[in-house]
């Protein structure tokens, strides 16, 4: 494209990363479904294993239809690089394992997925790290949790699933202040409706499962590398700012510059880790976010007129949809995500936990399932499912109590999971 | 001219149309980043002249390298500075004596007024840029890492005739 012209969204979640094919001329990216890739010659070998030049080795580490994946992701998230993993817990590990040493901290917003939530405060505490939680609807919770262990700050940007609208902009001046990287889950979002990185995110993380994938069919995750953090500035990052022992002692910051991030949870996380995506899902969520600027926009469209026609049912308690006039984030979403709330949302019925596994034994369109982000609706009631591992305190905290129901809205007609809808509240 | 930002035509002009290329500062040190941008340069057809008063007719990567800018016996195009800013100016001034025709300063590496005298002496200037990510970014390889180009395009890419994993940003001869 000519130089000065800066293409636009919808043009990136098609062209981004992908060129033809150099050997075959195929316009639409191949699954290179292979394990290996062979070597110009021994040098070259060397060469690619000392990171010194660009290209493929194992597809554990690197595959080229993930990687035309990972360029797209980046390129709609105005950042430097991504990296796309087999899950977003995937992406959250590799992340963490890159940041913190045993014995560090990071700051966590206790309205996060229910899964998250898990992780962090089970899983990674057997490696030594430990979260401090923060409430995402006051920065000085954030800033009151900083000590000189901190090593992060993550927020979700829609907060899953209580429709809450993080103000991404005043937790990021925490942590500028605290000198660590914000990390920012724009899953439920998309950076259709949230570009996180113009609002100080300085590491995107994404559930590639959910609206970017869009079908239901694939598991995967991704890391973007904003390319905003100084690696270099503190030396609390050795494994960025210090020379890297898998590597013949280079410095990981030094010679990637603003995509080192990127770069080292590839060659450190994801190698010694190992949860690399399939080039058959990176396929599949390649091919959905063709069409993510539309589908994302019918989502919100959707949402929106079923959460208005569930506040006007006598048989509910609350809509929570940022959405909604009224809605206490609504100036909130109106600032970080105006083309819409997103797809996903939470309402609370009258009659409670009973009242809950009612209605979802009795809808026939709405499938009643763990996932969000899909073509079709989706339904659940997190207390029996999702959030069923958690005290009734963290429920509540995180917006998944007894009486709540999660949506999430799919691409059909409004009008028929409005009657979906209506019949199965009808025999609650 | 403008040096916050260059447009993909004014790097990628550099690129194409020059293939000697002095570089000052260079490392014998195979975990510094001029070690890897010398490396990757000599495997892209560029001739590139190691330039280190340290190591002096010592020899790296195949390359004899030179305390100076000076006589190589072959006109240098790009003078590619891999030392501190404000070693920048003197190694420009050097730059204009031998008749380079671009001076290009690394990532991180910025000196303006080293920049004006290059340009008021009719020579190229860019600053703070790496010619190995510019060229990986312009060629396409730095996709491969995940990284984003910046470059959209609908037309195959270019291979480099040494090898399926290098791609050119011009058709081999």
């Amino acid at each position: 494209m000519s130089e000065e012209r800066q293409p636009g969204f919808n043009t990136l979640a098609i062209h981004a990363g992908a060129q033809p094919d150099p050997s075959t001329g195929a316009r639409v990216t191949p699954i290179y479904q292979t394990t290996s890739f062979v070597f110009d010659d021994v040098d070259h070998a060397a060469a690619l294993f000392n990171l010194e030049t660009f290209g493929n080795i194992y597809t554990r580490i690197m595959n080229p239809t993930q990687a035309v994946l990972e360029e797209r992701l980046a390129a709609l998230e105005g950042g430097a690089a991504a990296l796309a993993l087999a899950s977003g817990h995937a992406a959250q590990a590799v992340i963490f394992h890159t940041l913190l040493e045993p014995g560090d901290e990071f700051i966590a917003a206790h309205q996060l997925y229910g899964g998250s939530m898990n992780q962090f405060s089970q899983a990674f505490a057997k490696f030594g790290w430990q979260v401090r939680w923060a409430d995402t609807t006051d920065a000085e919770s954030f800033r009151a949790a900083v000590t000189p262990k901190t090593k992060a700050i993550f927020v979700e940007s829609i907060a899953n699933p209580g429709g809450i609208i993080t103000d991404i902009a005043a937790i990021s001046a925490v942590a500028k202040e605290a000198g660590v990287p914000l990390i920012v889950d724009n899953t439920l979002a998309t950076p259709y409706l949230t570009q996180a990185k113009e609002h100080g995110a300085d590491i995107i993380v994404h559930s590639l499962t959910k609206f970017l994938g869009g079908h239901g069919n694939s598991i995967g995750g991704a890391i973007v590398d904003c390319g905003t953090f100084d690696w270099m500035a503190s030396g609390r990052y050795p494994t960025l700012s210090a020379p890297c022992p898998s590597y013949h002692g280079i410095t990981l910051a030094e010679t990637f510059g603003d995509f080192a991030f990127a770069i080292a949870c590839r060659v450190l996380g994801l190698r010694d880790l190992g949860p690399a995506i399939s080039p058959f899902n990176a396929f599949l969520i390649l091919t959905g976010i063709e069409t993510l600027p539309l589908r994302m926009q019918r989502h919100c469209d959707n949402a929106l007129q079923v959460a208005e026609w569930l506040s006007a049912h006598d048989k509910i308690a609350w809509v929570n949809y940022a959405g909604l006039p009224g809605n206490e984030f609504r100036a909130l979403a109106e600032r970080y995500c105006p083309k819409g709330a997103g797809g996903v949302f939470t309402f609370g019925l009258k009659g409670g936990y009973d009242a809950g596994i009612a209605l979802v034994s009795n809808v026939e369109l709405f499938s009643h399932l763990a996932n969000i982000g899909d073509t079709r609706s989706l339904i659940i009631h997190p207390a029996s499912t999702t959030h069923r591992q958690l005290s009734d305190e963290q429920r509540e905290r995180a917006g998944a109590g007894s009486d709540v129901v999660r949506l999430s809205i799919g691409l059909e007609d409004v009008d028929d999971l409005i009657a979906d809808l209506d019949q199965a509240l009808a025999k609650v | 001219m403008n040096h916050d930002s260059y447009s993909d035509v004014y790097i990628r002009d550099i690129l194409v149309r020059h293939r000697v290329i002095a570089m000052v500062g260079a490392s014998p040190k195979p975990s510094r980043p001029s070690y890897f941008v010398l490396k990757y340069l000599l495997a892209r057809d560029f001739d590139v002249v190691p330039v280190n008063p340290g190591h002096a007719r010592k020899e790296l990567l195949g390359q004899e390298i030179f305390g100076m800018l000076g006589d190589f016996g072959r006109p240098i195009d790009i003078v590619d500075i891999f030392r501190k800013a404000d070693a920048a100016l003197a190694i420009t001034q050097d730059a204009i004596a031998i008749r380079a025709t671009v001076v290009w300063m690394q990532l991180g590496v910025r000196n303006d007024e080293a920049a004006a005298l290059a340009e008021a002496a009719g020579l190229k200037v860019v600053m703070n840029r790496c010619p190995k990510i510019e060229y990986g970014r312009l060629s396409g390889e730095i996709g491969w890492a995940g990284v984003n180009s910046r470059v959209l395009s609908s037309k195959r890419p270019l291979l480099n005739n040494k090898g399926v994993q290098k791609r050119a940003l011009r058709p081999a001869n």
